[in-house]
Parts: C-alpha cells; sequence; structure tokens
C-alpha cells in the first residue's frame, strides 16, 4: 500500500489539463541574496498557479553563446495576497549561465518555461515527515515543508552544508518546521558533522514516517540507503543534467527500479522526484540497463 | 545587406501572410508547411504537445526507432559548447514494437504526419524495422539515419561510404512503401558522391545533416565531458556546415528532394536553408532551448515571406544567388 499520494491527482499525463507547463517571459519582482545565495522572484500567475514542491523552471540565457537552458527548482510561490502570482528560485552563481542570471534587476524580462516535473507526493495518513537537505537544495524542501504545515502534518529539518555560509535559510527552516537541526562540515554553525548521522539519530526517536531529501547526488544516495536500512519510505528530488527539461532529449536518464524491473527515467518528466529506495544509485552512469522506460508503470511505494 | 531591397524590387503585387501558401512537395509527399521537427528532439510529440498543437508543423520526425530496445549509452550524455551541446544518447528507444504500439497510436490519431526515422545496427535490421511499418496510416516517409555519431561502435557509418549508404537505401527501398530518405553525415571528405549513391539506390531524397562528431574535456578532472567520450554536435554551431552540404548536393542534383537540419532556430534560418536547396527544414536543438520554437517559425514564415512579396515558400528552393 502507498504511504503517499500525489499531491496533483492521477489525470492523463499530457493532455487536456490545465497543469502543463507554460513558456513566458516573465517581470523580475524581486531580486535578492539569501546568505550566499541569490534568490530571484518571477511574476506568473499561471505557473504559481500550476506549481507544486518538487517541480522546476528552466531559463533561457540570453546574450551568451550558450544555447540550453538552466533549471531551477522552484522555492517558493505565492497565488495569493498583493504580491500574489510569483515564482521564486533559489541559485548559487557556478558558471556563465548563473552569472547572467544573478545580474538580473527588478523589471527585467526573462525567459521561463514551467512549472516542470513531477511534484513531491505528500503523505496519506498523519505521519511524522523529516525533510533532509543539502546546501541550496534545501529550498524546495522548505516550499514543501510549507505546504505539509498547511495540511497538519509534522515537519522535522535537517539541513546541512560545508560550513555556516552554505547553510540556506535557517531562519525560515525553523518557523516551517517543528524541529530544525543544523549541521555543518567544520562546525561553524550547528552540529559539527555529516547529515547522515544527524539523520539516524532523528530515526532513533521514532516519530519519521516519511522523508523527504533533496541535494546533490551523493548525499541522495547515502540518505537513500540509510532509509531503505531503516524500512522508512523516502523521496528524492535529484539533479542530472538535462538538456531540455521537457522530456524531448533523453541526456537526463536515471534507473529507476519499478514492479521489479528497471527503467531508464528522464528526471525531467519523471522526475526529478523519485522514489529514492527505488534509484538504482550505483548504476548511475553505468551503460544503463536494457528495459525501457514505458509504459510506465505506477510508482509502488 | 541588400537582399531586402533587391527582393522589394522584384515584388509585383503585395501579398498578406494568409495568402502565404507554405505547401512543399518532397517526391510524393506534400507538407502543409516545410517545418519539421528533427528526429531525436521530440520524443514522441506528446511532451510537446502539451505547448502547441503538434500538428500544425510539417511533419514530425520520430526519434529513431531500431528492430529491437535500446538502452542508450551512460550518462553524463550531454554537455554544452559555444553555440550549441554534444550529445551521446546512443539511440535509446523502446524498439519498433513498441513504438508501434504506445506513440504511433497517439501521432496517427491526433493526425501528425510522421517521418518515420530508423537505424539498424545491420543493413538486415533496416529491413526488419521498414517491414513493420509498410503501409501504415500517417507514415508519410521514411528517414533512414546511416549517419548517427552515436550508434555502435564497430560497424562505422553506412552514410561514411557511398557502396554502403547505396546498399541501406537499396534494402529498404526493396519494402518501403513510402518515400525514403537518407540521413547523411558531414564527416565524410566528400558527401556528394554519398548522396549520389544513395539517389541512385532509390532515395526519394536526403536529410542533411546529422550531428558532427565532437568531443569537450573538462580541463579540471581532465576527463571527457561525455561519458561515451565523443558525441554529436549539434546547433547554431553547425549551422554553416550544414548550409554548405545542402548547397553542395542541390547544386549537382537539384531535382533530389533535400530535408536540412543542423542549427536551424529562426524564420531566417529556415529561408536559408531552403535558398540553399532544402525543400523542408527540421528544427531540433532548437526545442531544447525553447519548446515552441518550431511552432514560432510556423507562425512567422508567412510574415515575413508576405513583407516581400513571396507568395509561395517553395520559390526559394535553391534560390541563392551564386
Amino acid at each position: 500500500m502507498s504511504t503517499f499520494v500525489s499531491s496533483k491527482g492521477n489525470g492523463p499525463p499530457f493532455q487536456g489539463r490545465a497543469t502543463g507547463p507554460l513558456r513566458a517571459r516573465c517581470e523580475v519582482l524581486q531580486y535578492r541574496k539569501i546568505g550566499k545565495y541569490h534568490s530571484i522572484t518571477f511574476v506568473s500567475p499561471e505557473m504559481a498557479d500550476r506549481a507544486e514542491p518538487g517541480m522546476f523552471v528552466t531559463i533561457g540565457v540570453e546574450g551568451h553563446s550558450t544555447v540550453l537552458r538552466r533549471p531551477f527548482a522552484i522555492y517558493q510561490v505565492s497565488r495569493h495576497g498583493p504580491w500574489a502570482g510569483t515564482v521564486e528560485i533559489v541559485f548559487d552563481v557556478v558558471g556563465e549561465g548563473t552569472r547572467w542570471l544573478a545580474s538580473r534587476v527588478k523589471h527585467d524580462t526573462v525567459d521561463l518555461v514551467g512549472p516542470l516535473g513531477t511534484p513531491f507526493p505528500l503523505p496519506k495518513q498523519n505521519v511524522g515527515c523529516l525533510l533532509v537537505g543539502q546546501g541550496y537544495g534545501a529550498a524546495p524542501l522548505l516550499y514543501l515543508a510549507g505546504v505539509l504545515q498547511q495540511r497538519g502534518f509534522r515537519a522535522d529539518m535537517i539541513i546541512g552544508a560545508k560550513d555556516a555560509d552554505g547553510i540556506f535559510n535557517a531562519i525560515e527552516a525553523k518557523r516551517l518546521s517543528a524541529t530544525t537541526i543544523l549541521v555543518t562540515e567544520d562546525g561553524s554553525l550547528g552540529e559539527e558533522g555529516n547529515i547522515l548521522d544527524v539523520m539516524d539519530r532523528h530515526l532513533d526517536l521514532g516519530r519519521t514516517g516519511l522523508i523527504y531529501a533533496s541535494g546533490p547526488m551523493p548525499l541522495l544516495r547515502d540518505v537513500s540507503g540509510l532509509a531503505a536500512s531503516r524500512g522508512v519510505p523516502i523521496r528524492v528530488a535529484v539533479e542530472e543534467a538535462m538538456a531540455c527539461g521537457t522530456g524531448v532529449c533523453w541526456t537526463c536518464v536515471m534507473p529507476v527500479e519499478r514492479k521489479g524491473a528497471v527503467y531508464n527515467l528522464r528526471s525531467c518528466i519523471e522526475g526529478p522526484v523519485f522514489n529514492g529506495a527505488k534509484v538504482q544509485w550505483d548504476a548511475i552512469g553505468a551503460l544503463p540497463v536494457h528495459d525501457i522506460p514505458e509504459p510506465l508503470p505506477e510508482d509502488d511505494a | 545587406m541588400s537582399t531586402v531591397p533587391s527582393s522589394r524590387k522584384a515584388r509585383s503585387a503585395p501579398v498578406t501572410p494568409a495568402e502565404v501558401d507554405l505547401r512543399v512537395q518532397l517526391d510524393d509527399m506534400i507538407l502543409r508547411n516545410p517545418i519539421l521537427a528533427a528526429s531525436g528532439t521530440f520524443a514522441s510529440g506528446q511532451e510537446i504537445n502539451r505547448f502547441f498543437d503538434v500538428n500544425r508543423l510539417g511533419a514530425v520526425v520520430i526519434k529513431s526507432i531500431t528492430m529491437e530496445p535500446r538502452p542508450g549509452l551512460p550518462t553524463p550524455r550531454m554537455a554544452e559548447t559555444a553555440s550549441g551541446m554534444l550529445n551521446a544518447i546512443g539511440l535509446q528507444n523502446a524498439g519498433v514494437e513498441r513504438w508501434l504500439s504506445l506513440d504511433y497510436p497517439w501521432l496517427v490519431h491526433h493526425g501528425v504526419p510522421i517521418i518515420a526515422s530508423i537505424a539498424g545496427r545491420t543493413v538486415h535490421e533496416y529491413r526488419q524495422v521498414a517491414e513493420k511499418l509498410r503501409g501504415l496510416e500517417g507514415i508519410v516517409a521514411i528517414e533512414a539515419n546511416i549517419s548517427s555519431p552515436n550508434a555502435d561502435a564497430g560497424g562505422g557509418l553506412f552514410a561514411a561510404h557511398p557502396a554502403t549508404a547505396a546498399e541501406v537505401v537499396s534494402t529498404i527501398m526493396r519494402v518501403a512503401t513510402v518515400p525514403v530518405f537518407a540521413k547523411l553525415t558531414p564527416d565524410v571528405t566528400d558527401i556528394v558522391p554519398i548522396a549520389h549513391a544513395a539517389a541512385e539506390a532509390g532515395a526519394s531524397g536526403v536529410s542533411l545533416i546529422n550531428t558532427v562528431l565532437g568531443m569537450a574535456i573538462d580541463v579540471e578532472t581532465r576527463q571527457p565531458k561525455l561519458a561515451a567520450g565523443m558525441g554529436g554536435l549539434s546547433g547554431p554551431a553547425i549551422k554553416p556546415i550544414a548550409i554548405r552540404a545542402v548547397h553542395q548536393i542541390h547544386s549537382v542534383m537539384p531535382d533530389l528532394p533535400i530535408i536540412g537540419m543542423g542549427g536551424a532556430a529562426t524564420v531566417e534560418d529556415v529561408v536559408e536553408f531552403m535558398l540553399a536547396g532544402a525543400s523542408a527544414v527540421a528544427i531540433g536543438t532548437a526545442t531544447f532551448a525553447n519548446p515552441m520554437a518550431s511552432m514560432e517559425i510556423v507562425e512567422g514564415l508567412p510574415n515575413w515571406l508576405a513583407e516581400r512579396g513571396i507568395r509561395h515558400a517553395r520559390s526559394l528552393i535553391g534560390g541563392v544567388r551564386i
């Protein structure tokens, strides 16, 4: 029996739904720094309406010899209030695309496609949720924490980073969760150590029925392994290099087991949220398995 | 540039966008417009149909199908480069049977003209796949992908030599019930004799060009950016190579229909391909950057032509002035 329920309902996958992605030029409502990270809030009522935690947008980089869009997890959306109809993303400057993006200012317009991908499924019954994130990978978990809080679920958070600078928005995390544990490798903020140890201890408390994780692939692999060894269901939002974000290029495939067979699923359209216990972490980057991902069996966690 | 004034001079009567005739004919195949979705960049069509009605394209060239399912190559499969991207997907596909049961019905139901891209490790496999497609409603042509740089190592590319290119084409011709286009690579010393051999073997036309074999290295790790080492370069970076190939072949075989592709992303790019000699133009990597790319060209082309007093898109074909 599934412990998760899709937050979006089960419609036909592509047609006749107001939930699909859009492409639009969106105005920058706000640029701000959150710690060492950059955040941009875009005006797009349509995307805000359709977005769910775990989904992402892709952004076209202009004025460079780059040809591909850049994917960004959605950090927050606002559907109501005076600043309604906005979508916020968080990023770190890692290359020329994000450098360009970090130089956007209020009232600039930027080319967005979204929301894309599958959202985090929500718990079916009232269980304690543990949200584990590293670096700015924690951003979509804060969005999820807000949704869980609204629906009356308990959410505990573990946010880790190399050092204090890398911890994403600890204040907001504390506001949105029952407990928040910060972990840094150098001990400059919160506990010194690694996320796995803290998570291990938290699971000992016995109040975790579901785990959500977001961050770099090695973290997701380790966290998934620990969750599996404790028999706790886990959903992870993966980061795999993708060219299109829309399901047409087949660059971002991940080996995932469903119904006893391993399929090469696209992170952009069948993901980015996967059952961490079913991802074949050791097979990533190896020769793909021979099974092909269609028709897709239902996720059977 | 003098193109705009000179074409304005040639204008006889004003033309409105609504009057522009976008239809093109390639052998027996008549397309409502010359804009196609390039193989491998459009998946099954349903993904992009979330953004626009894909039935408005001239045709969809499906991602290459093979007889048996192919797992493709390891990740990372993609690396961005200046004005282009490298890919090494390795023809991942579910095989012709599953394509027929899963993707084909959707395309037929939506009335999308299908150009079936087929691939194989052996000449026999091309024939087997072509046999499976015989007489099927909605399939308007076969594109024989004999030039994928990500095809299995060992045999080399069928499109690298006139004799092997001809052998694949003539084998497909024995069973095909629709026009067959041979998709060629520019990674050869001279592409003209290969196109000639394909035509002699019965190909209705050629598709030009497949991706160009390339490589990128991460200078920190000193490893190739693609798991496969090398891969196919696509995008604006390769457009001049594609225009050159189209022009070369159209110059010596003006009656051989050409589907042009390689970096086309705008209305002007499509016009350029047609002036070089293409009768239709497939949009590829541009769809990754903008899922609406091909539709925006379909919508923009009539305006571009009307502004210049051009009533028939087909009149552009081979119109380069040398």
